[in-house]
């Protein structure tokens, strides 16, 4: 996908396959991703997101498949020029953030400055602390800070807001922009959807360990279901009346899917529609999962 | 070597900031040593121990004195005439016979060497056999009595070793390998045998570490008999913990749980606690116990320490221990090597 935005990508996955016994976590999957994006892959638990993500940081070996990192098949000087921020991690106790910072970044040949990386990840405040007694966001932050121990130019965030507080997921999410801001690319697997459209340039949304879509989020958004929904209650509606945006009867309310909002509540209007009790929403990619697997996100 | 280092001074700042792991590893083996001196000030035990060299005397012959039937008496059988009498000088055993000298060894410093002449020259007027006067000579030793404590002392610290090494190495692999540590680490351009490496190395200092500090300690209060080389004691401790460390890296090469690694290391370790004559000797004991016992690196270190400590024992003496412990060190480490996997 997008390869025509760029004809070398970052990142290459070829007809990826991972299989744990007659479980097919990761069945054939194939994507690019260019360099400097956000790239987001979706799906409910059980879909091979963080199977995927981890075959192709080389944590797993895949069954089949081929993984290119700018255009050479990955190595084993991979690993130092990716960063990882695991879903689940611990860490060695006892040390402190900045312990903890300099041991991460001492395994690397060339290592990005500590006090970057503090900059990077706002972490002046507890760099300190011991790791162990870190709130779930600056515990995040401090993952993320490690992840960038190597200075990647590439970095996989495997649902790194998961169980953070509203204010501190937006606090992430402008870390991560920062990062995106230097030129990184970052592979984002996610379970929220404002933090896919908000983040990703790039999505893929993978169930039973295929690739069920893929494309640009506002453009995948359009293309399912127009710039909005326009919700009428279905006795407002004329009978027998028409209108050029498609229409579906949802719980007593007939939905229009609009490209163009303005035009469709014109035509609405003068289709002798009855504006009270109208409602206008921007579909959401939970919608568009919803739409493509028939089950809602988890 | 970078990433080596790196890897050994963060998991020794973990275990030396952990202060109560700290505390109990430097608690135990010192409230154990000092409890037994207190319980067991003298020789330790009751049991009255015999040597015996020579032909055990037939039936009915004029040698066979009742003594040798009497019950509640350990005989022990030896080749030589040194060593019992070496054992006997320093209140080990309380008395030797030799039937081809017709002769006898009691040490006059010895509460129940005393006790058990006084029955040796009575006999028995029970026994068909006669009593020992008139046949066998009297002979006296004399040399500084080994405490109990003296004899223990190189058990406990075996103790340590065998559990310091053990969980410190099993316990913790297990434990980076259940909480997703190892697979951080595997993230990074770091090698299995940079990674292990590092953790042996960090396990022998922090063990030796702890032992010096606990013998020291305790030596500062109960001043242990110290008849040989203290390098040659340091090299015996070195073997030994790289062994016992090289054994943890065997149990925890794959196991993924904490409670299976208790129960993988209870399986280990307790069998090597009671047979490998940490509390008791095993002179005396039924053979099958004796060849089961030289299956684990625990006895040859007991057996070398001791024999630097007690008997003054120089490098020849104790190279075969010793090279046991390297053999043994050497298939540990090849099987942990073969069997690691980071998940």
């Amino acid at each position: 996908m997008n390869d025509s935005v760029d004809p070398t990508p970052i990142l290459e996955v070829r007809d990826l396959h991972k299989a744990y016994g007659k479980v097919k976590a990761v069945d054939g999957i194939s994507f690019a991703v260019r360099e400097g994006s956000c790239f987001g892959i979706l799906g409910p638990n059980g879909a091979g997101k963080t199977t995927a993500i981890e075959v192709i940081e080389t944590i797993h070996e895949p069954d089949s498949g081929t993984i290119l990192y700018r255009g050479e098949v990955v190595g084993r000087s991979f690993k130092e020029n990716i960063g990882i921020q695991f879903q689940d991690t611990s860490l060695q106790e006892f040390l402190t953030v900045r312990e903890t910072l300099e041991l991460f970044s001492k395994l690397y040949p060339k290592p990005r400055p500590i006090d970057e990386i503090i900059a990077a990840c706002s972490l002046e405040e507890f760099i300190d602390r011991d790791n162990r007694k870190l709130s779930g966001g600056q515990r995040q932050r401090m993952l993320l800070g490690i992840a960038l121990a190597n200075d990647p130019d590439l970095l996989f965030l495997d649902e790194p807001t998961t169980g953070l507080d509203p204010h501190a997921r937006r606090n992430f999410w402008r870390l991560v922009e920062g990062i995106k801001a230097q030129g990184k690319t970052v592979i984002l697997t996610t379970h929220y959807m404002d933090e896919a459209e908000y983040l990703c340039d790039d999505i893929i949304v993978m169930d039973h360990g295929r690739i069920i879509e893929s494309g640009r989020p506002r453009e995948l958004l359009l293309k399912h279901f127009g710039e909005a929904v326009i919700r009428v209650p279905e006795a407002a509606v004329p009978a027998g009346a028409s209108f050029s945006c498609p229409s579906e009867l949802e719980d007593g309310f007939v939905a229009f899917n609009c490209a163009d909002t303005d035009a469709s509540l014109r035509e609405l209007v003068a289709g002798g529609v009855d504006l009270a009790g109208i409602s206008v929403e921007r579909r959401n990619l939970d919608d568009l999962f919803l739409k493509l697997t028939g089950s809602g996100l988890d | 070597m970078k990433k080596f280092w790196a890897v050994f001074v963060a998991r020794n700042l973990e275990f030396f900031r952990d202060r109560s792991t700290l505390i109990f590893n430097l608690a135990f083996p010192i409230i154990l040593i000092l409890g037994f001196a207190y319980a067991f000030p003298g020789g330790g035990g009751t049991t009255f121990k015999i040597g015996l060299v020579g032909d055990r005397p037939a039936a009915g012959s004029v040698e066979d004195v009742a003594f040798l039937h009497y019950k509640h008496l350990q005989f022990l059988p030896y080749a030589g005439l040194a060593t019992p009498l070496d054992r006997l000088a320093h209140d080990q055993i309380d008395m030797v016979i030799d039937f081809s000298k017709r002769e006898y060894y009691v040490n006059e410093a010895s509460s129940n060497g005393y006790v058990l002449e006084k029955m040796f020259a009575a006999g028995d007027s029970s026994a068909a056999a006669p009593a020992s006067g008139g046949i066998f000579s009297r002979n006296t030793v004399s040399g500084t009595p080994i405490r109990y404590v003296d004899w223990l002392v190189p058990g406990v610290l075996g103790i340590n070793i065998l559990f310091g090494s053990l969980s410190g190495v099993g316990f913790v692999i297990v434990r980076y390998r259940r909480n997703g540590v190892l697979k951080r680490f595997k993230a990074t351009p770091l090698s299995a045998f940079q990674f292990v490496s590092a953790q042996v190395l960090s396990r022998f200092f922090i063990v030796a570490f702890l032992s010096t500090v606990i013998f020291a300690g305790t030596d500062s209060v109960l001043h242990f008999r110290m008849a040989g080389s203290w390098a040659l004691l340091a090299l015996v401790n070195a073997l030994a913990i790289l062994c016992m460390i090289s054994l943890g890296l065997v149990f925890s090469s794959r196991i993924k749980s904490e409670e299976a690694a208790g129960g993988i290391m209870n399986l280990i370790t307790w069998p090597m606690m009671i047979l490998s004559g940490v509390f008791f000797s095993l002179e005396g004991t039924p053979q099958a116990m004796q060849i089961a016992s030289r299956a684990f690196p625990i006895t040859y270190y007991i057996e070398a320490s001791r024999a630097v400590m007690l008997d003054g024992a120089g490098l020849a003496r104790i190279a075969g221990d010793l090279g046991v412990l390297a053999a043994m060190t050497l298939v540990f480490l090849a099987a942990a090597a073969a069997l690691f996997k980071w998940e």
